[in-house]
């Protein structure tokens, strides 16, 4: 699928968190200069921190010798972003449901399911190390899984 | 009393008002830091009831949100309280998602927080 895109960019970074931010701060004043209001990007912010943070954390392990690769494209209704280490990926579907009651206590978890709620799409490669995420300001807003049927969520 | 770079804690009675100095509590270098000193509220200054007053705060990432659940227990195994109050609408959300509100004690004002202990 085709897009015009307004804005195109793409950093290497190290596996620094200083870095990381700047990257996070420029898409911000991008987004923000080109009409994508607040009431968007809170979620985004927290979706692309997380995925940042997850890249530099557990895919690169901090290693100041290893990279992440960051693509960036957005117009007036749709914003993507892939990022990539360097790291031995994951399995996302290995991560527990953080919201039930036996995980609620566990401090981890949290950041993927942040990225699934605040993104339209989030698919990861089959090695776990490059997340593709999708924000689509068309999309129907998602249903509340408030209910029980919610259990297969991360399975 | 431990110092405090990334905290303002002040006293109210019995308990113990503590503000953050960041608006955005972020899984960067400050995040490290920022939990060992609310530890530190706990296991160095040996305080019981906190109230987590978080007026200003714009933004926190789910490295923030484990140390709040790690904080909880070291205050839950020491006989405390642990209360948040003033969380901005979009860091409420965020707690309501990942159900966590069901975990910690939420106020709206810190004076309703207050009245929670």
């Amino acid at each position: 699928m085709s897009h015009d895109w307004i804005c195109s960019k793409e950093w290497k970074t190290p596996s620094d968190t200083g870095d990381a931010r700047q990257i996070l701060d420029e898409i911000l004043t991008n987004l923000g200069e080109n009409g994508w209001g607040e009431e968007h990007t809170f979620g985004i912010h927290l979706a692309v921190e997380e995925a940042l943070m997850n890249a530099i954390k557990h895919g690169n392990q901090r290693n100041p010798e290893k990279f992440v690769t960051v693509e960036f494209h957005f117009n007036a209704k749709i914003l993507q972003i892939v990022i990539e280490d360097e790291g031995d990926g994951f399995n996302p579907n290995d991560v527990p449901d953080p919201t039930l009651e036996e995980n609620l206590e566990l401090p981890s978890g949290r950041g993927l399911m942040l990225m699934k709620t605040f993104m339209t799409t989030v698919e990861y490669n089959e090695k776990g190390n490059r997340v593709f995420m999708e924000k689509d300001l068309d999309a129907p807003p998602p249903e509340d899984d408030d209910d029980d049927d919610d259990d297969d969520e991360y399975l | 009393m431990a110092s405090h770079h990334r905290l303002d804690v002040s006293k109210v009675g019995g308990v113990s008002v503590v503000r953050f100095v960041d608006r955005r509590i972020l899984d960067a270098s400050n995040i490290e830091e920022l939990g060992d000193e609310l530890f530190a509220l706990v296991e160095a200054d040996h305080l019981k009831n906190l109230l987590l007053n978080f007026t200003g705060v714009e933004f926190l990432s789910s490295a923030a949100l484990n140390k709040l659940i790690i904080l909880d227990k070291k205050v839950k195994s020491s006989g405390g309280k642990l209360v948040l109050c003033d969380l901005r609408q979009e860091i409420k959300e965020v707690f309501a998602i990942t159900r966590l509100d069901q975990l910690f004690s939420i106020s709206n004002s810190e004076q309703e927080g207050l009245a929670a202990f």
